[in-house]
């Protein structure tokens, strides 16, 4: 499965390597459970440059392929860095990604950001999933794709990091959960809210 | 009806939730499409529901499919619904969609502003949290706009969560609204040292990308950053830090002498604990700082020791690091990192491509005259062993970089080159055939020594057309061929055996290329013939001549039935015309020199921006309309008029503008001009190409023959490094002779030292060229105008966020406020300034004020103002009534309330105590002392009105009311009292002011004569209501109208300006005042800030300024600075207001 952020210097897009061998069309899978959270804006600044026009589904969509293709075919031992070229809207990007297990976390990042630190970045991201869903798997990320967006919403925002403290984004994460719980059992009853 | 709904409800249980349709969608593999737009459908039913929980359910399960690839903006709308629902679980799914789907051209966008602006004002932080996260994704200029001064108050929210993202969000705000910047900087540099690290680790990230684009406008920030640094122990945030040191130190050189040596002795200790990573981080940064600094070599050459290090390392990722540091070395000094090209050589051969792409990059840098043949040599063998099409073609195409750089200022032999470039064309499968293409013929066509041999080997390239256009997968390739038959026939004077390489041109394989490359075909073979007909017609050869005429009609006709338009239109085109030479050589007649007349004349290179660099011709106005446009009357035909009227309009619109014969002629003249300049107007005269003889000639540069013993080489073979071999010898032999000439001139003079360009070691200067190649730049029209702007993006977003925050805010720029209506009881004059209303209310009282101050600046556009501030002292009157600008004398705790307080005026923000008058310590009343500001702002509709704002502000603790204003009015100048009432009845002020609170009031003065500075007289009475009970309170002060408080400032254009200098019914009067020491543009700026003048131009130390009086008198500056003073011109309508108004300059000018 993939997962995919936009933000200005950074898209995080997550692959599983499943599809890589076992499945005979990879690719056209890999759409199926391509998600993407696009912090929009910062997409379309992205996009401009390459499209000129706001971004389209499609144009995710083949960012999302193209990305899987460059970061499937890697080795095991080499570096986290990749240099995508205009798919990513030029030199000046590039992605940064980690492999764990059957999953690729990869952001897309400005030279304005540290390398270790998006790789520090990314391994915070995964502690956190860790402890929000209590020994996160593939399948936790795919049924649960909006609180995987609500998570690195506390992260990163409109393409800035916004906060690299594990303790103080769970806090948030289940003060969060905690106003939800709250409200649905009001929401029992539909029609409370009409 | 309830039925129904009961009904209703009991059917939602059964819809599908998020986790249902990953399901569905998983266990539909094979017809997906299907089951979702299935789902889709469901989803449309569900969205037309009342229920909102309802709806964001199915809002949710939109936000999935959109994620797959699936276009939801239709759904818009129902976002909004669901982002505007009160709870908090459905806003977030509301908000996590609309981030997802919307973007500037969603129209539905505008109907979100309110629902946003509650949403940040909700007492639940979450709520605010998920509202600024959203809009961080999706706000467009118009949300920016509206929403700047809201996000502001949240910078300082009682919560950290929602200052930080408060914070981060402002950055967005800047970019789509860059006018929000300066109003902002003040509270955005205050949260640089909030308690809470989260917050501060956002302001520091948006500052830090703020100056990432405009590094100087943020300078000032550096001692605060400094003591972040030390003190901060947020990793994120010291890397962000040193990136901004990094990017600020090239322009503050000693910032970065003070952090060089810290850094050194880091990464010396990371080096003892073999801390790799440590290493990194510290080189990196210390690179980012000595690059700033050309003579720190020291650091710079421990840096690229230790990088070695790292590129040794085992680990990939610092490998990849180091190499990328290595990179910004090569910018600066690329000859430490020259000495390390072994190792980047070797990098080449690692398996990891963003390894081998970075030490590619880092060859780019790293070539010189003597090792480029050696680097190349190197890249050629890595581009056979390449495999995976995308490494080879960064590869060819960063040879070709390589080589071409810099106008080819490495390339010492071209025969090489070229010989390189012909190897490159038997790469397979390159998608780069058009690069090499654009390579040879711009060698061929620049490098003018070097066509003999590139014709040749043209020729053979030709020769072998099959073997490059054989492949269907090599199509990219035969692009080459394009240059080829372009070289053979532009320079076919130099071919050799041009009968053969005619006949490879005509083959019927040809066909088979695509239409563009056999255009050219086509056109280059006319050109061949025509000089083989002129060989054979001179030798006298005229069977040979007619012979080659049949062959070229013989063959033709394949071109002929072209399906390319192109190639069949010039076939047929020259398939008539060479019928028609045949005619004229069968009747014998010598035809070769009008055949070659039709492709005389050289193509001169020229300069992709020479077409924007033409001047505009004087005279010529482009955006004048030729013809009048059409007016707006366009919808004539449907309002009946008479036809008559018609007609006389009709007649008007077609009417030319009259020119007379002079104009005429001046057009002709500057027409003739542009023709001249146009290299593609065909000229009478060869007066263009004169110029070239001006540069260094083409002509007389002595050609050196090419050895012809150099081996031609046999098709298929690589040659190039014959060259190579050739090189080095050649090399050898000059060096041999240079020496022996050394000597010689060692003998002869001694110590006369030649400096050397730092980037040329002094052994590649003794490298001469092989062949004296003269390269000709490119063309460029005359009179040119040279401009780097072109170079620069007009669509830049960062552009616009160039903006110097030190400078003092002016009221206009202050955020559009939400206001409420305007409740004031003395009617100001101004009111005709409109003002937004809206509708929004703020909680508290406190900004309340603040706004109040907003909008009376909104209101000032245009007006002076003036801030002057004065304290109420009865007894020490005098020496307290301080106007910011005039005196001198200052008592120091006064100073220090006075900035207090301008601070306060300017950021918005009241100090939190009040700051407490000396005097009163020796006077303990009751009262303490109540401090006044106040404006005074000239009226341009009424030109005998000031109004004067007073900001009362209780500083007791006591609870004052009944306040009163009274002034004793001057013959000239009057207080607006209401009427009926005596001159010695006071105003009273229309508020109570509780301790602590300020609030301000208004008060219009009328003056007759405005050429002198008036002082008034006032009293303000109150009572004082405390515990005790209630006393009244007098409190005297004094209002000083200064004439620069007379002043508006004014735009006026240079134009404008002289004809007013020149009118002559101008007072002139001047001063000069001694002991200057701040900068120029310092003391504009103080001039223009204290007495209301605007710049009109400025040339060096030397200004022309402009003001105007209220009562419409033009006052005229000349500032000139000297070494340590300052004189200033004046000139004015009024003799008295000018000397009136010199001397408060001077007063103010003084003080600097």
């Amino acid at each position: 499965m993939a997962f995919c952020v936009e933000m200005t210097q950074t898209i995080c897009i997550l692959l599983t390597d499943r599809f890589k061998a076992s499945e005979v069309d990879g690719l056209r899978l890999l759409t199926h459970f391509v998600f993407y959270n696009l912090l929009c804006c910062a997409l379309s600044i992205l996009f401009s440059k390459m499209y000129f026009l706001p971004q389209s589904e499609d144009t995710q969509q083949q960012i999302i392929r193209e990305t899987f293709h460059l970061v499937s075919k890697r080795d095991e031992n080499v570096c986290n860095f990749l240099e995508g070229g205009l798919l990513i809207g030029g030199s000046d990007n590039k992605l940064i990604y980690r492999h764990y297990a059957t999953l690729y976390f990869v952001f897309c990042v400005d030279s304005s950001e540290s390398e270790l630190g998006i790789l520090d970045l990314i391994q915070v991201f995964v502690e956190t999933l860790d402890k929000c869903f209590e020994n996160v798997c593939e399948l936790d990320l795919i049924f649960h794709v909006d609180k995987v967006h609500n998570i690195l919403a506390e992260m990163v925002m409109g393409g800035m990091v916004l906060e690299t403290n594990m303790n103080e984004i769970v806090t948030q994460i289940d003060a969060q959960n905690k106003l939800e719980k709250s409200e649905t059992f009001i929401f029992q009853s539909p029609r409370q809210d009409r | 009806m309830a039925l129904k709904m009961v009904k209703g409800s009991i059917d939602r249980m059964f819809d599908k939730n998020l986790q249902d349709l990953v399901r569905g969608i998983r266990n539909h593999k094979e017809d997906e499409a299907k089951y979702i737009s299935q789902c889709i459908d469901e989803i449309k039913q569900e969205l037309k529901q009342d229920n909102i929980a309802v709806k964001a359910n199915a809002v949710c399960k939109l936000t999935y499919l959109q994620m797959l690839g699936y276009d939801i903006s239709w759904a818009a709308f129902n976002i909004i619904e669901v982002m505007s629902a009160s709870k908090f679980t459905f806003k977030r799914i509301g908000y996590l969609a609309a981030s997802q789907c919307f973007h500037e051209g969603t129209d539905v966008i505008m109907l979100t502003t309110n629902q946003i602006r509650k949403d940040l004002s909700s007492p639940n932080q979450y709520d605010t949290g998920v509202a600024l996260t959203g809009l961080s994704c999706f706000v467009t200029p118009d949300l920016a706009r509206d929403l700047a001064n809201d996000i502001m108050t949240l910078m300082s929210h009682t919560k950290p969560y929602i200052r930080k993202k408060a914070v981060l969000i402002m950055y967005k705000v800047f970019l789509k609204y860059p006018e929000s910047l300066r109003p902002a900087f003040p509270r955005l540099k205050e949260k640089l040292e909030d308690p809470d690290p989260g917050v501060q680790s956002a302001a520091v990230n948006v500052i830090c990308e703020l100056a990432r684009r405009n590094p100087k406008n943020y300078l000032s920030l550096a001692p605060l950053f400094f003591k972040l640094m030390t003190s901060s122990t947020n990793n994120w945030v010291l890397i962000k830090i040193i990136k901004l040191f990094g990017a600020l130190t090239p322009l503050e050189p000693r910032l970065g002498k003070k952090l060089i040596e810290p850094l050194t002795n880091l990464i010396h200790s990371h080096s003892q604990h073999r801390d790799l990573t440590g290493i990194c981080a510290s080189v990196s940064v210390l690179i980012s700082l000595s690059s700033g600094m050309p003579n720190h070599s020291a650091s710079i050459q421990l840096c690229v020791q230790k990088l070695r290090i790292l590129i040794e390392d085992s680990d990939q990722n610092l490998k990849y690091l180091g190499l990328l540091a290595m990179s910004k070395i090569l910018k600066t000094h690329p000859k430490s990192v020259q000495s390390h090209k072994d190792l980047i050589l070797q990098c080449l051969d690692d398996k990891d491509e963003s390894i081998r792409l970075r030490a590619l990059d880092l060859l780019y840098g790293m070539v010189s005259k003597k090792n480029l043949m050696e680097i190349v040599k190197k890249l050629m063998i890595h581009v056979d062993k390449a495999e995976g099409t995308t490494y080879r073609d960064e590869l060819l195409t960063k040879i070709i970089d390589i080589c071409s750089q810099s106008n080819y200022q490495y390339i010492t032999n071209f025969e090489w080159y070229i010989s390189i470039l012909v190897e490159l064309t038997r790469l397979e499968g390159t998608r780069h055939g058009h690069l090499i293409a654009a390579q040879m013929l711009d060698v061929a066509i620049r490098v003018k020594a070097i066509r003999r041999f590139a014709v040749s080997q043209m020729a053979m390239l030709l020769d072998n057309a099959h073997l490059i256009a054989s492949n269907a997968q090599r199509n990219g390739i035969c692009e080459v061929l394009y240059a080829a038959a372009w070289i053979c026939g532009e320079f076919s004077e130099h071919l050799e055996e041009a009968n053969q390489t005619l006949e490879a041109m005509l083959r019927p394989k040809v066909t088979t290329l695509p239409g563009h490359i056999q255009a050219v075909y086509v056109q280059n073979m006319v050109k061949l013939y025509a000089s083989i007909l002129q060989q054979k017609e001179q030798a006298g050869e005229k069977e040979a001549a007619q012979e080659i005429t049949q062959l070229m009609i013989e063959r033709l006709p394949q071109f002929v039935q072209s399906a390319d338009l192109e190639v069949q239109e010039r076939a047929s085109c020259i398939l008539q015309l060479i019928k028609y030479i045949q005619k004229l050589q069968i009747k014998e007649v010598p035809v070769a020199e009008e055949v070659i007349a039709l492709f005389a004349g050289e193509l001169n290179p020229v300069a992709p921006k020479a077409q924007k660099k033409v001047p505009v011709p004087e005279g010529l106005d482009l955006d004048a309309w030729i013809n009048e446009p059409p007016s707006d009357s366009e919808s004539e035909d449907e309002k009946p008029k008479t036809i008559f009227h018609e007609e006389e309009q009709r007649h008007s619109r077609h009417r030319q503008p009259e020119i007379d014969e002079e104009e005429l002629a001046r057009r002709r003249e500057a027409r003739k001009q542009e023709q001249a300049n146009n290299p593609f107007y065909i000229k009478s005269s060869p007066s263009p190409q004169k110029r070239y003889q001006d540069t260094p000639g083409v002509e007389h540069i002595p050609v050196v023959q090419i050895d012809l013993s150099v081996p031609l080489k046999v098709p298929g073979m690589p040659m190039s490094d014959q060259y190579v071999k050739l090189e080095e010898e050649r090399r050898h032999k000059q060096k041999l002779e240079k020496d022996k000439k050394k000597k010689k001139q060692k003998k002869e003079k001694r110590g006369k030292h030649h400096r050397h360009n730092s980037l040329h070691t002094e052994s590649e200067e003794d490298i001469a060229p092989a062949h004296h190649v003269d390269i000709i730049t490119e063309e460029m029209p005359e009179n040119a105008l040279p401009s780097d702007e072109d170079d620069k993006d007009p669509n830049d977003p960062y552009k616009a966020l160039d903006i110097d925050l030190d400078k003092p805010l002016a009221d206009s720029e202050k955020l559009p406020v939400q206001r409420h209506r305007n409740v004031e009881t003395l009617k100001s004059p101004d009111s005709e300034v409109p003002l937004v209303e809206k509708k929004s209310k703020k909680p508290k009282k406190k900004e309340k004020k603040h706004k109040d101050k907003e909008r009376d600046k909104g209101k000032k556009k245009e007006k002076e103002k003036k801030v002057v501030e004065e304290e109420e002292e009865e007894k020490k009157k005098s020496s307290k009534h301080k106007k910011k600008k005039h005196k001198k004398e200052k008592e120091e705790k006064s100073k220090d309330k006075k900035k207090s307080k301008k601070k306060s005026h300017h950021s918005e923000e009241e100090p939190p105590e009040s700051v407490q008058n000396g005097t009163l310590e020796d006077e303990p009343l009751p009262v303490s002392s109540c401090a006044q500001t106040y404006d005074i702002q000239g009226n341009l509709q009424n030109d005998s009105q000031v109004t004067v704002s007073v900001i009362f502000e209780n500083k007791s603790t006591s609870f004052l009311k009944s306040m009163e204003l009274n002034v004793l009015d001057s013959l000239n100048t009057k207080m607006l009292r209401p009427e009926g009432s005596s001159v010695h009845d006071g105003i009273p002020v229309p508020f109570q002011l509780p301790p602590g609170i300020s609030n301000e009031a208004q008060f219009v003065f009328t003056l007759q004569s405005i050429v002198m500075a008036q002082k008034l007289k006032g009293t303000l009475s109150f009572i004082v209501k405390n515990d005790e009970g209630s006393t009244h309170e007098k409190l005297d002060f004094k209002l000083h109208f200064s004439c620069a408080s007379y002043l508006i400032t004014t735009p006026c254009y240079s134009d404008a300006f002289a004809k007013l200098l020149e009118s002559g019914d101008l007072h002139m009067s001047s001063i000069k005042v001694d002991g200057i020491s701040i900068s120029f543009q310092h003391l504009l700026a103080k001039i223009c800030f204290h007495h209301h003048f605007s710049v009109v131009e400025r040339v060096d130390s030397c200004a022309s300024m402009y003001s105007r009086s209220i009562q419409g008198h033009h006052v005229c500056l000349l500032v000139k600075k000297g070494e340590n003073s300052v004189s200033i011109d004046g000139k004015c309508n009024d003799s008295t207001l000018l000397s009136n108004l010199l001397d408060e300059m001077k007063e103010t000018l003084s003080k600097c």
